[in-house]
């Protein structure tokens, strides 16, 4: 394993900043994000289809037996807002008659496409000829893709996540999707590709999701050591990117969850903390759970708010947000489309208030955490709505305490860091005065 | 009754925050039980055919005042939730057996799971509706989903629910809905004798009313209305749209109107009036719900419009149908659903040179100088337009 340095003003950054750490296989992780992009952008040229779909419950398993070139909307606008392009994108949607109000996701998706349609890397990004509206957990992607439909005359095709209003999966459900699958969503995507649909092609790549699914699962379970080898947060970011995009499926993720795994296992060897951009945290100072997705404008000024305390994120929900594998869940090439349609019903942002509590108290205790902290974004209501409810529930059923921040994902006008800096700081104070507590009373 | 006492019996409702008609009606007999409802829309007759009454919750409007609801909200999220949550905490809910969550956005999905959080010795249930439309598909779901629904009632009501009770209560909603077609066709004819701050009001009540006589008081304040007559203004007329679920406070209704405009045609209460026509009273009552549903349902921002052609059709025949020279998109604020469908909507409105305005508001704005003005001036524009 190495760890190398990488000068982020080759990334397009406004200004020099000091280089950044990386591993190995968040170089690969980049290398590998850079090539689907590319392959996008070339699409044309080597007359691959190209389909958009989301990330929470997304069919790249059933989109790849198609041979479809895969763009995911919402991985462009991060990136975007990763390299600081978004504010401009999301400003010249709300101009263009969008409003100010809503999920800054979709305007910095339709912002792009007014500013010509340039991915993140630079690269042009093409028409999708399908647009597969996995519909997991979130009532805006709908609106969204209606909305890309106006503007481009793409293909439509819906398939529609029934959520887990009372906390379970249950067989209507279950059936609902699958026929879905079987009865709009397969004949479409043959039709737009001109490829017939083959089953045993669609197994061969779910056995390759399932060594990534077992590879990222002993990656974030490496949490629960002391010092943990990784965040659960912010370096989830580079771990989940691959299997919950355009990749799971494919031996290239095989391969990354397989360095990956290795790279942990020997940080775990060796008593090492995780790796941050500014460096390796030198002393695990505080263990963290963190409620909802991050920033991405203001990416790393906000890890290293954690990183300079020494506060590691040791287990999130939103490195969940693409398959809570961590509770058991597999692709089954045995059961292919049951398979698929239990995955979309299973992601986190479709499990009830209560089901999210739940796992939030788990991952407290197991993770050995000092606490909770939410990221709160102004764009989601799917993640958002209900948050303060979560906060008190778990302050009431662990005794450890919460805190609230509140941010956008990628509209930078509602990053204010000095904000957050000291909402964080207190935060920190208040953990350090329950620990003083604790040890008082023993 | 004289109109103005009908309007002041549907105001006393609208403003009875603590529902002395819902605790009334389950005071006349015994074992009675009530059963709320968020909008847009949920099968009632289930509910009805299981002897419950239906009581809509459509938020605290701007005579709550709302103090602890905003301890579990943050201020970019819209105020239905948090006013409906002050409702739920002070206790004035407490006369319903049980809650019904529709599928119309992520606010209200996540306040099903609050509301089995905070108040846990009800029954509460999350309605999820198809958005696929095909009988096998989206309809065998939503048969399966209706049943499990019909029969969770039927135990909070302690009796079965046959088929026939089902069909008795599908035929008193026909009538219901008929009947507020007739109001709508009667406003939209004469809208002078059927202000929309007064229909508003008559539609409200059957938020709390028994169907039965909701439906009786819709005609009695129809006949009422006609037989008095009242000054015709040279009003714009208009069709709003994006109200359907945070309503918006009635002096913004008045507003709208006292600045010049008629409101010809609206979505406030689309769970009156999202199935489009009777549902059949032959065969099986569960299949005819979901067909009138697949097929003839209202269509609003929280639908799935299958073809890129559907959208914005049914706003469009509203216009023509009721006769209307504009649009007011009134949508509350932060509602994702509302305010993402408008610029899609308008989109197609501009292809059919069909006028329209637009702003956003709260269930508590005060302020309502800002919207007559510009109610106002678009009021003066179509007039400038019509004269041309
Ligand atoms: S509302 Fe949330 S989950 Fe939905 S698209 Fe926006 S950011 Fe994603
Ligand atoms: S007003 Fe809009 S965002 Fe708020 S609960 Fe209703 S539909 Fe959802």
């Amino acid at each position: 394993m190495s760890t190398q340095t990488v000068n982020t003003a080759a990334l397009g950054g406004a200004k020099p900043k000091a280089p950044v750490q990386k591993e190995d296989a968040m170089l690969l992780q980049k290398e590998m994000i850079n090539r689907n992009y590319h392959e996008l952008a070339t699409a044309r040229q080597t007359g691959r289809k190209v389909s958009a779909t989301f990330v929470p419950g997304n069919l790249n398993e059933l989109l790849m037996c198609f041979d479809f070139a895969r763009s995911l909307p919402e991985t462009n606008a991060l990136q975007n807002g990763l390299r600081k392009k978004s504010g401009k994108m999301i400003m010249d949607a709300e101009r263009d008659g969008h409003s100010e109000d809503v999920c800054t996701y979709v305007k910095a998706d339709l912002g792009m496409m007014l500013q010509g349609q340039v991915g993140p890397t630079g690269e042009p990004l093409p028409t999708p000829d399908v647009l597969l509206l996995s519909y997991t957990g979130c009532f805006t992607f709908m609106k969204w893709f209606e909305l890309i439909r106006q503007k481009y005359d793409c293909e439509t095709v819906m398939l529609h996540v029934p959520y887990q209003g009372d906390g379970h999966i249950n067989k209507n459900m279950r059936d609902y999707v699958v026929k879905q699958i079987n009865e709009n969503v397969i004949p479409t995507l043959e039709r737009v590709s001109g490829v017939k649909f083959d089953i045993d092609r669609l197994r061969g790549y779910m056995r390759e999701s399932v060594k990534s699914e077992e590879n990222l699962v002993n990656v974030l379970q490496s949490a629960k050591h002391r010092p943990s080898p990784i965040d659960g947060y912010f370096g989830a970011v580079y771990y989940i990117g691959p299997i919950f995009t355009a990749f799971r499926g494919m031996p290239e993720a095989t391969q990354f969850y397989d360095v990956l795994w290795q790279e942990v296992q020997e940080r775990m060897r060796l008593g090492k903390g995780p790796v941050t951009p500014e460096g390796e945290i030198a002393e695990e100072q505080y263990r963290l759970v963190v409620e909802g997705p991050p920033n991405w404008t203001s990416f790393r000024e906000f890890w290293k708010m954690f990183s300079d305390e020494g506060a590691v994120v040791v287990a999130s929900t939103y490195a969940k947000v693409g398959g809570v594998y961590d509770f058991g869940f597999r692709h089954d090439p045995e059961h292919p489309i049951e398979s698929l349609a239990e995955y979309c019903l299973g992601c986190y942002t479709n499990l009830n208030f209560p089901q999210r509590i739940d796992m939030i108290c788990k991952y407290l205790d197991e993770y050995q955490a000092d606490g909770l902290l939410i990221n709160s974004i102004k764009s989601c209501n799917s993640f958002s709505a209900g948050q303060l409810l979560i906060l008190r529930e778990v302050e009431k059923r662990t005794g450890k305490p919460a805190a609230f921040i509140e941010t956008d994902l990628v509209d930078p006008r509602y990053f204010s860091a000095a904000n957050v800096k000291n909402r964080l700081e207190s935060y920190f104070q208040m953990v350090k005065a329950k620990r003083v507590a604790a040890a008082a009373a023993h | 009754m004289a109109v103005a006492d009908i309007v002041a019996r549907c105001g006393n409702l609208f403003e009875d925050l603590s529902f002395s008609a819902v605790r009334d009606w389950k005071a006349a007999a015994p074992g009675r039980k009530a059963v709320g409802y968020m909008p847009i829309y949920v099968p009632r007759e289930l509910i009805h055919a299981a002897g419950m009454l239906p009581v809509g919750i459509f938020g605290g409007g701007d005579q709550l005042e709302v103090i602890q609801g905003d301890a579990y909200y943050q201020s970019y999220i819209c105020r239905i939730p948090r006013s409906t949550i002050e409702l739920g905490l002070t206790g004035r809910l407490d006369l319903l057996d049980g809650m019904l969550f529709p599928s119309i956005c992520d606010v209200i999905r996540n306040l099903s799971g609050m509301w089995q959080i905070l108040f846990k010795d009800k029954y509460v249930r999350y309605f999820d509706v198809p958005q696929n439309y095909q009988d096998s598909v989206g309809g065998a779901f939503y048969v399966n989903e209706l049943r499990v629904l019909r029969d969770e009632l039927a135990k909070l009501a302690g009796r079965a629910v046959s088929d026939d009770d089902l069909r008795k209560s599908i035929a008193v909603y026909n009538d219901n809905r008929r009947a507020i077609d007739e109001l709508y066709d009667y406003r939209a004819k004469k809208p002078w004798q059927a202000p929309t701050a007064e229909v508003y009001l008559v539609l409200r009540a059957g938020l709390v009313l028994p169907v039965e006589e909701h439906s009786k008081l819709v005609r009695e304040y129809l006949a009422a209305a006609d037989a008095e007559p009242r000054a015709r203004r040279d009003n714009a007329r208009v069709v709003l749209t994006g109200a359907f679920c945070e309503q918006p406070p009635l002096n913004l209704i008045k507003s709208i109107e006292m600045a010049g405009c008629y409101i010809v045609d609206d979505d406030f209460m689309l769970c009156f009036r999202w199935l489009l026509g009777d549902v059949p009273l032959e065969g099986d009552p569960l299949e005819n719900l979901s067909k009138a549903f697949l097929h003839h349902s209202a269509s609003t921002a929280s639908k799935y419009d299958v073809h890129k052609e559907d959208k914005g059709k049914p706003l469009v025949q509203s216009v023509k149908h009721y006769g209307a020279e504009g649009v007011i998109f009134a949508a509350p604020s932060f509602c994702d659903p509302a305010l993402l469908e408008r610029p899609m909507l308008q989109g197609v409105l501009k292809k059919h040179g069909i006028p329209y305005t637009a702003f956003k508001y709260a269930e508590n704005t005060g302020q309502m100088a800002p919207i007559r003005e510009q109610a106002g001036t678009f009021a003066d524009s179509i007039k400038l337009w019509s004269a041309v």
